[in-house]
């Protein structure tokens, strides 16, 4: 093999992937010249030749048993192909476990259509087969329904009253999960010493209300058996496909290889997609039932109503402080009402067990004493959303800090910074390592920002105007990279966390890698190939990403928790150098040189160190790997491929951010308005400058919503109030200001390109920021606010409670 | 009662005939009927914005139309933009600015930009946050949204007044 | 979220249009007439509206007197199947008296409802904090509703019966509006938690100037405190003899508050609604006696 002369010599060959020309840099996305034309393929999009559609019948009470379903109006209505009950689709429940004692989880199983009782309103009790979308709603209204209604619980207070209506026979009392996980022996002790020794103690009790998710593309699937491939292919738009083909092979009861689950691109998810939902296995039951591919896309109220809600939580948290306001206890007891279910594979656990783990926040605390517990109700079940548990503790933790202040007449920032892990890695009361990252950094930057744009001064001068301007700050950090180590300390039975990579070159040198994360607008397609493309020293055309298909990709866990690019990223990262380094080898021998004595010379070759005008161009390589294989070094399998893997060790590693605020309130009508929004975040090494902005504004846009705007809120009855859009309040661009972000770098050290996770930050900190801000606006009134959505008409009632000089001012525009 | 209904229907400037019953929306249409599925469904009660198409150059809500309604109209969807494969200026914005992440609302923004740009050319960002209102996003939280628009509208401004001075 | 079926029918003019709604209700049918949709589709959507037959009045728009905007008669006519859209942009050419009329069209949803929804629909439609039923009243207009029966004129003040009924016969098409009483001092003004949404609370007021420039009197109108919208004459009395300013406007809009008794919903309380009655008062006078001092 003759090298082919080159010009100028290569660059270092110590290649370092942060010194790529991909990585760090805001490329062109991969994603949008389909998205923007018009030309994506969302599951909607797909039509197959003689495709039927689903719909289903509902239940419209939110408790109730000897459920009885009449479908035979319902299978003489024009254009019904099919209807099924439980009983005639016959399919297992969809059960999600936990390795803990009956005493901390009561495992309950969802079964995939109603069959006896009905545990909440909107719950799926029959599907109906039809010729078109229109004809299948026709099929729906036209079901009788009945059930005996039993009394609902639609709450936390009536979930744990003594005599309550139980939702599940196995949990008695509505308790899924009640998990003491730590009560360090100093807790009492601390209480006692700063009742009496100059220090404070403060209570709070903060709740935030039910959200959903509400992706903009609604759930859906499309499936059909292949008689060919003997398989039943599965085409959904889920966050989690292998898991999705697990649990419905199960629950049709045929062999998992017969279930194919593939992913088109995705309009959004944020871990309402991350569970396994009823419906794509009753779908799928029923195309293999009919031999006729079937869909099922969800319609919006059926998204408001009826899919996987979260958030709905009530922490009691007691804290202990010092005089000098530094923290030496703190004891909470957490609630959180999980609807219905347990959802697959996560389980009722997922909220209150993150809180546990995770409550002492970026704070030095010494003693720490929690319970936590998952509560049953009449309501849809609750699934991850973006954070899970993150926004509500440090909700909690946040108000905690500007209690503590004031009753120590101390600034609630020099108390925060009193209390911040500064000295790394910190392993905390929680047995939780926490990797350096920039907590007081971020919170001076954040200060410094409004301080500088001069919030401060405009806040006093407004104030003797009459307008109430407040400033709000919220500190957190985000455990990102969870790999199998921090799964398991949960005692989950299916236990995420690593990632595999496939990296595949062919005969033109150009390549495919494959995920089992799971795109879904987070730009892994860009973020992923930049990656890779820096490893081997690529042009960023020249790399393909594949995700999304149980055929194609070993195993994965797909995309949640900020895990992608951290342990995704590192697993396409080692793939990558794996096969660079076969490259390396193949081209060592075909130069007639040893392997330490060849590069990759960042531009699709490799080159001799000793002389770089000798080299091999990765066609080159990749012509003699597949077409001329008996030039291969005899040990070298033919073929370019490289397979690796990525978990992380330990507790993860944790971005951090501060964001600062500042709101004004309507003094005539109560209205919450943002003047400002300043972020300041730390996620590690940046792969794509733009995408990780946009996570934080998209991930803040959606605090802002669960801070002021959103609610699923239930009669009590258990009916869902809100079925429209007209009554779920998604903020608009009228609601969410220009948000600036900063950006700290603390790379990670066990990620392979030094990364950290971003997707959740945004939301984590942003309900806590805004209701400290309204707090502070609203501090001469006295009153205080614990819980959100803030609701306009609360602040109305504070400000009009306030003295009278603010009467005048009440009017003004 | 529900009888179909052949109608002519042009759409990006293409006649193109289909038999539907009443009852079949726009949006339906455009998707199922016509293949035409850059525009998007995410409500089907006028409030996301997602299905926006141009109904004689105005933004419109395709589901909030019945496809019988617009027989006599010039509809121009997602795929009426850019030329032979180049992406417009308005899309070439978005790209630039990030101002798509899933991409599923993308469409709609689109056209309710086209549509509102033409109406509004000189249109400041204060104004084109107010039209942006009427859809809603998940993923981005706006801001790149109404930086794309503003950067297209400054743009077509200074295409066509080439002489004034251009603002960076 | 598909509608039931429905059968269809384009009217080609306003006498065919009457005529079919004669003769579907006397088949027994349920007809409706759709204009813009935009209030009518999304209530179908949800299968809450299920009209058996619509009748599209799509056709007439080539009709000018159904789209125009006129003088006569020192009344402003708007035809019935001018979009808000039309209104918003007409501006000033409205005439000083009814400027308000495009000034409020910001308020109605978003640039995509103005562009199709119809000055006619939504009235018919009745809904209490619609911006046009607000207006009606706030400037007498009078809704020209024709059918089998011949024309007639519903005043404003009969038009409006509350949840989403009004005086317009089932069989019967609203073709103009005429606003009889121009207002240069007038403003509207709402409170939505979100922009574009349905008031929680609306209010629509005019304040009239004697020959000296002092205040005569005025018109309160509000929306979203009743199941209809609502003159308010304690308010109004109010501002009779008045001087225009701050604590003026704020006394006519607690008395407003104190004439009211607003519905408590997933919106909001009834003291709330009372609370935003007396700042939006307030605030709209403000708007509309500023705007007599600009011009």
């Amino acid at each position: 093999m003759t090298p082919r002369a080159t010009g100028e010599p290569r660059r270092d060959p110590r290649f370092d992937g942060r010194a790529g020309r991909w990585v760090g840099a805001s490329v062109p996305r991969r994603e949008d010249p389909r998205l923007l034309t018009g030309r994506g393929r969302f599951v909607d999009d797909i039509t197959l030749p003689g495709m039927l559609h689903a719909a289903f019948v509902r239940a419209t009470v939110a408790h109730g048993e000897n459920l009885r379903v009449d479908l035979s109006a319902t299978r003489a209505v024009e254009g019904v192909v099919a209807a099924f009950t439980a009983a005639e689709l016959d399919l297992g429940d969809i059960v999600a476990l936990l390795d803990r004692p009956p005493e901390e989880f009561a495992p309950t199983a969802m079964p995939v259509l109603a069959r006896d009782k009905i545990r909440f309103s909107g719950e799926p009790v029959a599907l109906v087969i039809a010729r078109d979308p229109y004809r299948a709603e026709d099929g729906v209204e036209a079901a009788v329904v009945d059930c005996d209604p039993l009394p609902a619980v639609v709450s936390e207070e009536t979930a744990l009253a003594p005599d309550a209506p139980t939702v599940h026979d196995e949990a008695p009392g509505n308790v899924l999960v009640d998990v003491s996980m730590f009560d360090t022996p100093g807790v009492d002790p601390a209480f006692e010493a700063a009742g009496t020794g100059g220090g404070c103690v403060v209570e709070v009790h903060t709740r935030t209300g039910r959200q959903n998710a509400l992706p903009l593309e609604t759930r859906g699937v499309v499936a059909s058996w292949d008689a060919r491939d003997d398989q039943l292919l599965v085409q959904t738009c889920t966050q989690v496909p292998h898991q999705v083909r697990t649990a419905l092979a199960r629950s049709l009861r045929v062999p998992e290889r017969t279930v194919r689950v593939t992913v088109p691109d995705m309009g959004g998810g944020f871990g309402q997609k991350c569970v396994v939902g009823r419906e794509e296995i009753a779908v799928a039951a029923a195309a293999r039932r009919l031999d006729r591919p079937v869909k099922w896309i969800e319609d919006r109220r059926e998204a408001l109503t009826a899919a996987f809600l979260a958030r709905e939580q009530h922490y009691r948290t007691r804290a202990a402080f010092d005089a000098e306001g530094r923290i030496t206890a703190l004891d909470v007891d957490v609630v959180c009402d999980m609807g219905a279910y347990s959802c697959y594979p996560f389980t009722a656990g997922i909220e209150p067990l993150m809180a546990s783990a995770e409550m002492p926040s970026v704070y030095q605390v010494p003693e720490y004493r929690v319970r936590a517990r998952a509560i049953a109700s009449n309501k849809a079940p609750t699934a991850p959303y973006r954070g899970v548990s993150r926004p509500q503790y440090v909700m909690a933790m946040e108000r905690v800090m500007e209690r503590a202040a004031r009753e120590l007449g101390l600034d609630p920032l020099e108390v925060r910074r009193r209390n911040l892990i500064t000295r790394f890695p910190y392993t905390g009361v929680n047995g939780v390592t926490y990797d350096p990252g920039t907590y007081r950094e971020s919170l001076d930057l954040a200060e410094a920002a409004l301080r500088d744009e001069g919030w401060y001064d405009l806040r006093e001068r407004a104030g003797a105007e009459g307008r109430r301007i407040g400033i709000g700050y919220s500190c957190f950090s985000e455990r990102t990279g969870y790999g199998s180590d921090a799964f398991a300390k949960r005692k989950m039975t299916v236990v995420p966390g690593f990632d595999i990579s496939e990296v595949r070159m062919d005969t033109t040198g150009a390549v495919v890698v494959t995920s089992g994360t799971m795109n879904h607008g987070q730009s892994h397609e860009t973020t992923l190939a930049q990656i890779v493309a820096d490893r081997l020293g690529l042009h960023l055309d020249q790399v393909k990403l594949r995700q999304g298909d149980t055929e194609r990709i070993a195993y994965g866990w797909g995309t949640f928790a900020s895990r992608s690019v951290t342990i995704g990223g590192s697993a396409v990262s080692l793939a990558a150098d794996k096969l660079g380094q076969r490259l390396r080898v193949i081209a060592a021998h075909l130069l007639e040189t040893d392997v330490d004595n060849v590069a990759l010379d960042g531009d699709g070759g490799v080159i001799r160190i000793d002389d770089p005008q000798q080299r091999l161009s990765f066609a080159d390589i990749a012509e003699v790997a597949h077409l001329r294989s008996h030039l291969l070094p005899k040990d070298v399998e033919p073929a370019l491929s490289a397979t690796a893997s990525f978990d992380v060790p330990g507790d993860g590693t944790f971005s951090n951010a501060t964001h600062a605020v500042v709101v004004e309130t309507d003094p005539g009508t109560g209205q919450v308005r943002i003047l400002r929004y300043v972020c300041v975040e730390d996620c590690g090494v940046v792969i794509h400058p733009k995408v990780v902005d946009g996570q934080c504004r998209g991930g803040i846009a959606q605090g802002i919503a669960g801070a002021l705007f959103e609610e699923v809120t239930y009669a009590d009855n258990g009916e869902p109030s809100a079925g429209s859009f007209i009554d779920y309040l998604v903020p608009t661009a009228a609601e969410i200001p220009d948000i600036t972000v900063s950006h700290l770098e603390t790379p990670c050290a066990f990620t392979e390109n030094g990364a950290k996770g971003a997707g959740e930050g945004g939301t984590i900190g942003a309900p806590a920021a805004v209701l400290n801000a309204v707090n502070d606006a609203l501090r001469h009134t006295g009153v205080e606010l614990d819980a959100t959505p803030i609701h306009p008409e609360t602040v109305l009632a504070a400000l009009d409670a306030a003295p009278a000089r603010l009467e005048e001012a009440s009017t003004a525009p | 009662m529900s009888d179909k209904h052949l109608i002519e229907l042009t759409v990006n400037g293409t006649g193109h005939e289909v038999l539907v019953e009443p009852r079949r929306t726009l949006l339906d249409v455009l998707r199922h009927d016509l293949g035409l599925t850059g525009t998007h469904t995410g409500c089907e009660h006028g409030v996301c914005g997602a299905c926006t198409v141009l109904v004689d150059g105005e933004p419109v809500r395709a589901c909030l139309v019945f496809a019988v309604q617009a027989e006599t109209a010039d509809v121009r969807t997602v795929e009426s933009l850019g030329r032979d494969g180049e992406l417009s200026d308005l899309q070439q914005a978005f790209a630039e600015h990030h101002g798509l992440q899933c991409g599923f609302c993308t469409p709609g923004f689109l056209m309710l930009a086209e549509g509102f740009l033409a109406q509004r050319p000189d249109a400041d960002r204060a104004e084109i946050r107010e039209a942006v209102s009427a859809n809603l996003c998940r993923c981005t939280g706006y801001q790149t949204i109404v930086d794309a628009v503003a950067a297209t509208a400054t743009r077509r401004r200074c295409q066509s007044a080439p002489q004034e001075e251009t603002t960076p | 979220m598909k509608p039931a079926a429905f059968g269809y029918h384009r009217a080609h003019d306003v006498t065919d249009a009457i005529g079919l709604l004669g003769e579907f209700t006397a088949a027994g049918a349920e007809p409706k007439v759709i204009a813009g949709g935009q209030s009518l589709i999304p209530m179908m959507n949800f299968r809450l509206a299920r009209p058996d037959v619509l009748v599209d009045l799509a056709p007439l728009r080539r009709d000018p007197t159904l789209t125009a905007i006129r003088r006569e008669d020192g009344a402003l006519r708007i035809g019935a199947l001018t979009t808000h859209r039309a209104v918003e942009v007409a501006g000033s050419a409205l005439g000083r008296g009814f400027g308000v009329l495009a000034e409020a069209m910001r308020w109605v949803g978003h640039l995509p409802i103005r562009s199709r929804g119809t000055v006619g629909g939504s009235l018919v439609h009745g809904d209490a904090t619609a911006e046009w039923c607000l207006l009606a009243l706030l400037l007498d207009a009078q809704i020209v509703a024709e059918g089998p029966r011949g024309r007639r004129l519903i005043p404003a003040a009969e038009m409006f019966h509350g949840f989403y009924t009004t005086a317009v016969a089932p069989d019967e098409v609203v073709t103009e509006v005429r606003f009889t009483r121009p207002a240069p001092r007038a403003a509207l003004t709402e409170f939505a938690r979100r922009h574009g949404d349905f008031a929680t609370v609306g209010a629509a007021v005019a304040l009239d100037t004697g020959a000296s420039g002092t205040l005569t009197g005025g018109r309160v109108v509000l929306g979203g405190v009743a199941p209809a919208p609502v003159r308010v004459p304690e308010a109004e009395a109010v501002l009779a003899g008045g001087t225009p300013g701050p604590e003026l406007f704020d006394a006519c809009g607690a008395a407003a508050a104190a004439a009211v008794d607003p519905p408590t919903d997933a919106a909001g309380s009834g003291a709330y609604r009372r609370r935003l009655t007396r700042t939006l008062v307030a605030r709209a006078l403000r708007q509309a006696w500023e705007k007599g001092n600009t011009e």
